[in-house]
């Protein structure tokens, strides 16, 4: 089979967007019209959610097919809870529901009505950084930053569960949370020392 | 937001770390654009054939399903014509296969077609609606079986010097033969592109890559389009190891999707197509042969390698290359090979070829220091060379030996036992091992805008980006030290194709070439200062710019520190807001190309095998580097230790397995592919000579990225060979290798 479209002209491929040039230019009501003329086909029914996340109540309509992950990256705009797989084995996504550790990318959104959430953008007030995320910066626990949050959000209930008597003990309970660059010598060593400072985390 | 206690940043830290610590650091797939659709891979079931038909009338009914995008609706991409003529002047044809382009199918999970919906449930949803029918050929994925078949083999590249396979007449010598399978990057972040066309010739995009530059350049030269219209933004980068050092399919992609729809796309890799579609080290045959003379000085070396590409491209990296030079040698001959199988394309992985090339060349002279009865580090030195033995230049600097002793002391290899299998500590077989890495150092071409205003801020730009080393943090330093003045003033800015262009990140080759650049950027703007101060500060009239530095903040007369005038208030004096310039810095001057650089490391491993399973526990490692100048301290060490975490897994735990019968992966997974996780990690001590090269480039320093890497595995096996006795030559180890029979529980 021939393949489609053999190139003559580079205007082909480029004048499809001639429309779209002014779009983004243009006030967001424009864009809310240009988006409605479209023809969309129907999305399937919404589902109801209510969750609290970083202490804000939200009443949500959300697909009931979102996982919790999306539903905070994709929907809520929290980008520092991570996408490393979708299969609850690589840990960037650790967030606390309910105080718990909880992998978010194997959560369905919905099966967490009315749970509290903390991901790590309401690990601190924000005014201050948390114990645990300045410990990581001091003790460089991490190169590329993405598996970070999670690590985190991992590190925080590791000490609080009590799980940070050893280092053993920490590298066991942190073997949930993957670290490509192997950072893992200075995670240990930042929950080592915020566990031995005895900070209220 | 403030670290604790501090208001100013430690100059310790990460400039950038307080946002990836807070999470609002942003990667790529991260970005929202208004009215933004999502785009997913729908990919091959079989390895190799051709689509009969394609059925998308399922998912384009499927709730939110704005198109599914394959060859037959495919918009024409300047730079998918294979006839020139066809070709625009500025388009050249796209390197490797041209996604949702035909309906050939040329390896096992390729895109066959791109569903686009208005969220990512309605675009997965429909990805399992898309049915193929196909033609299926004959195929071939396994590589221990076509590399025995000569007549399969391609483009074998010889070296020789000397008389070749002399090692065999040596007094003593060794000859084996080494495997390592497919390996795959696996950084955490997934490769995500989000495509914006904000006008009909002028896209931008969020993508995850090394080299804003480079994916810029190849997007303006397959859709035909302009530097100034095509602008790649790639703020952070979640680890990449050199899996970003090209633009793979999800770029093409996502912006024919945004310009067929008239909306942004975004596009994000799963997990298992990060095993097929963003590169992988091949997988590699070698056969290893050293001689010596009964004093231990190597008479000969061979090395032969044979590593997979894609039957669709070539794909060759500097396995044998160590073999040439690392050692004193009169006598070598190298030959490398590569088999094309329908397989996606490798490309470099940390360490590149020299780590796979290093694995063999360092277990075959621990090797052979047994067969010599000589410690394995005094054979090294025996054979240590301050001239490259191929290039016949002098090393700018090399200080292996300092390494060396500093490796010896702290691992303890004293304790190291002469006879294999005989030291046990609680009942574990206890080994020691070590191995040597060796990597180029590069100095390319960037260029840099500097920026000082007259509120004291000073800002460099340059279009390189940050994987993880720290790069942000490393140029800060290096202009903090070159303008004398504090971090905290100075703000680097790079992933964006927008600024002065750099090179892409890779080949340990960022420091060098970015931060001489940044160097030369700052001794331009002290000089123009020194001529303002002349100038303009009455104080200075008739001194000449020698006769004054630039510190603190300061102008000032060297002879005379009374004579100063602050850099904020010179500034005003000369009626500018600001200096504002872009230098170039180019690579290796003519007195630098007398010499040949690299960067060198000692890996140093103490080990535990357990003698009734065989599993393995590294116990201790210390890793050193001989790199120049370390700029950053903290990053510095930080590279070292995830050098470690990456050949602990090249050693013991990283393997793609494949099921031939079907050409696929069965392992595309962290669940099947296994990296090493917190609690295989040993204490490890990290050490670096920290003297600058003399004559490198005008800061002194080396790339570690890569060097951190080479060697690693091959300690591991030198140190599983003293705990037991078994030589294991294929990688990785794992207890079947050591005669241990797996029983199940």
């Amino acid at each position: 089979m021939n393949p489609c479209n053999s190139y003559k002209s580079r205007r082909g491929f480029l004048k499809k967007s001639a429309s779209i040039a002014a779009l983004y230019l243009a006030p967001a009501t424009l864009v809310k019209t240009f988006a409605i003329d479209r023809v969309v086909p129907l999305p399937i029914a919404k589902e109801k959610l209510t969750i609290t996340i970083n202490g804000k109540l939200m009443n949500l309509e959300i697909d009931a097919r979102t996982t919790l992950l999306n539903l905070l990256r994709e929907d809520l705009a929290y980008t520092g809870t991570k996408k490393g797989c979708e299969m609850g084995q690589c840990g960037a996504c650790t967030i606390h529901i309910n105080g718990k550790r909880t992998k978010s990318c194997i959560q369905l959104a919905l099966s967490n009505q009315n749970n509290k959430i903390t991901t790590i953008e309401g690990l601190s007030d924000g005014t201050e950084l948390h114990p645990m995320q300045a410990a990581f910066l001091k003790n460089d626990a991490f190169q590329c930053g993405y598996c970070t949050s999670g690590q985190i959000m991992s590190a925080v209930t590791c000490v609080r569960e009590g799980n940070a008597k050893t280092r053993k003990s920490i590298q066991a309970y942190m073997d949930t949370n993957i670290c490509r660059c192997g950072a893992y010598q200075n995670i240990v060593d930042a929950i080592e020392e915020v566990a031995k400072s005895g900070a209220k985390i | 937001m403030k670290s604790n206690n501090n208001t100013l940043l430690i100059e310790d830290e990460r400039v950038d770390g307080s946002d990836k610590v807070t999470g609002k650091a942003k990667y790529a797939a991260e970005h929202s654009l208004p009215n933004m659709a999502y785009a997913v891979f729908v990919t091959s079931t079989i390895a190799k054939g051709n689509i009969k038909t394609l059925d998308t009338s399922k998912a384009l009914a499927s709730p939110g399903v704005l198109d599914v995008i394959y060859y037959a609706n495919c918009p024409a991409v300047p730079g998918y014509a294979s006839n020139a003529a066809d070709r625009p002047k500025n388009v050249s044809e796209w390197r490797g296969y041209k996604v949702l382009y035909d309906n050939k199918v040329r390896f096992f999970g390729q895109p066959i077609a791109l569903v686009v919906a208005d969220s990512f449930e309605n675009a997965n949803a429909a990805v399992r609606l898309v049915k193929a029918e196909y033609e299926i050929e004959k195929f071939e994925t396994n590589f221990d079986k076509a590399r025995l078949d000569p007549t399969l083999l391609k483009s074998p590249v010889n070296y020789k010097r000397g008389t070749e396979k002399k090692f065999k007449e040596a007094a003593s010598f060794v000859e084996a033969e080494y495997n390592i399978p497919i390996e795959v990057h696996n950084a955490m972040e997934l490769f995500a592109t989000i495509a914006f066309w904000e006008g009909e010739d002028r896209v931008t995009l969020y993508d995850k890559t090394q080299g804003p530059k480079s994916t810029q350049s190849t997007v303006v030269r397959t859709f035909g389009l302009t530097d100034k219209n095509v602008r790649v933004i790639t703020e952070n980068v979640g680890g990449a190891f050199g899996s970003g050092l090209r633009t793979w399919a999800n770029v093409p992609a996502a912006c024919i999707a945004a310009k067929k729809l008239n909306r942004p796309v975004k596009l994000v890799l799963t997990r298992p197509q990060m095993f097929t579609l963003v590169g992988y080290r091949p997988q590699s045959w070698q056969k290893v042969g050293i001689g010596a003379d009964a004093s231990g000085n190597f008479m000969g070396i061979s090395h032969e390698a044979i590593s997979n590409c894609a039957r669709y491209e070539d794909f060759r990296e500097g396995i044998v290359e160590a073999s040439k030079f690392l050692y004193a040698c009169e006598n070598v001959d190298t030959k490398h090979s590569i088999l094309p199988l329908d397989m996606s394309s490798p490309i470099w992985m940390r360490g590149p070829g020299e780590a796979t090339g290093c694995f063999a060349l360092e277990s075959a002279i621990d090797e052979l220091a047994y067969k010599l009865n000589m410690d394995p580090v005094q054979l090294r030195i025996k054979n240590f060379t301050a001239i490259n033995p191929d290039n016949k230049l002098p090393f700018s600097d090399i200080n292996i030996k300092d390494c060396y002793a500093y490796g010896m002391e702290k691992i303890g290899w004293k304790n190291r036992p002469m006879v294999p299998g005989s030291l046990k500590e609680n009942g574990m077989l206890i080994g020691y091992g070590m191995s040597v890495g060796v990597f180029g150092a590069g100095k390319g071409t960037a260029s840099v805008r500097i920026v000082l205003s007259n509120d004291g801020k000073l800002i460099l730009e340059c279009a390189v980006s940050d994987m993880g080393p720290g790069t942000m943090t490393s140029m800060t330093k290096i202009a903090a030290e070159a303008m004398q003045m504090p971090m905290q003033k100075i703000k680097f800015k790079l992933g964006d194709s927008d600024l002065p262009p750099g090179p892409s990140q890779g080949g340990s080759g960022t420091t060098s070439t970015v931060g001489s650049a940044v160097d030369m950027a700052c001794k331009t703007v002290q000089l123009k200062l020194k001529e303002l101060a002349i100038q303009f500060a009455p104080a200075f009239t008739g001194m000449t710019a020698d006769a004054l530095e630039v510190k603190n903040e300061m102008v000032v007369a060297k002879a005379n520190a009374a004579i100063k005038i602050e850099v904020p208030s010179l500034l005003k004096l000369a009626n500018q807001d600001k200096i504002d310039l872009t230098i170039t810095s180019s690579g290796k001057t003519a007195e630098q190309l007398k010499y040949t650089s690299n960067s060198f490391s000692a890996h140093f491993v103490k080990l535990a095998v357990n003698p009734k399973d065989g599993t393995i526990k590294v116990l201790n490692v210390v890793t050193t580097g001989d790199a120049g100048k370390i700029v950053s301290p903290k990053t510095a060490r930080s590279q070292m230790l995830g050098g470690v975490v990456g050949g602990i897994g090249m050693a013991l735990t990283e393997k793609v397995e494949m099921d031939h019968t079907t050409g696929q992966i069965i392992n595309a997974s962290f669940g099947g592919y296994h990296v090493p996780l917190h609690s295989q990690i040993p204490n490890t001590e990290v050490y670096f000579v920290n003297k600058p090269d003399p004559h490198v480039n005008d800061i002194g320093s080396k790339g570690i990225g890569e060097i951190a890497l080479i060697g690693f595995a091959g300690a591991i096996a030198n140190a599983v060979y003293n705990a037991t006795g078994k030589r294991v030559r294929d990688l990785p180890i794992t207890p079947d290798k050591l005669g241990y029979k797996i029983v199940k529980a």
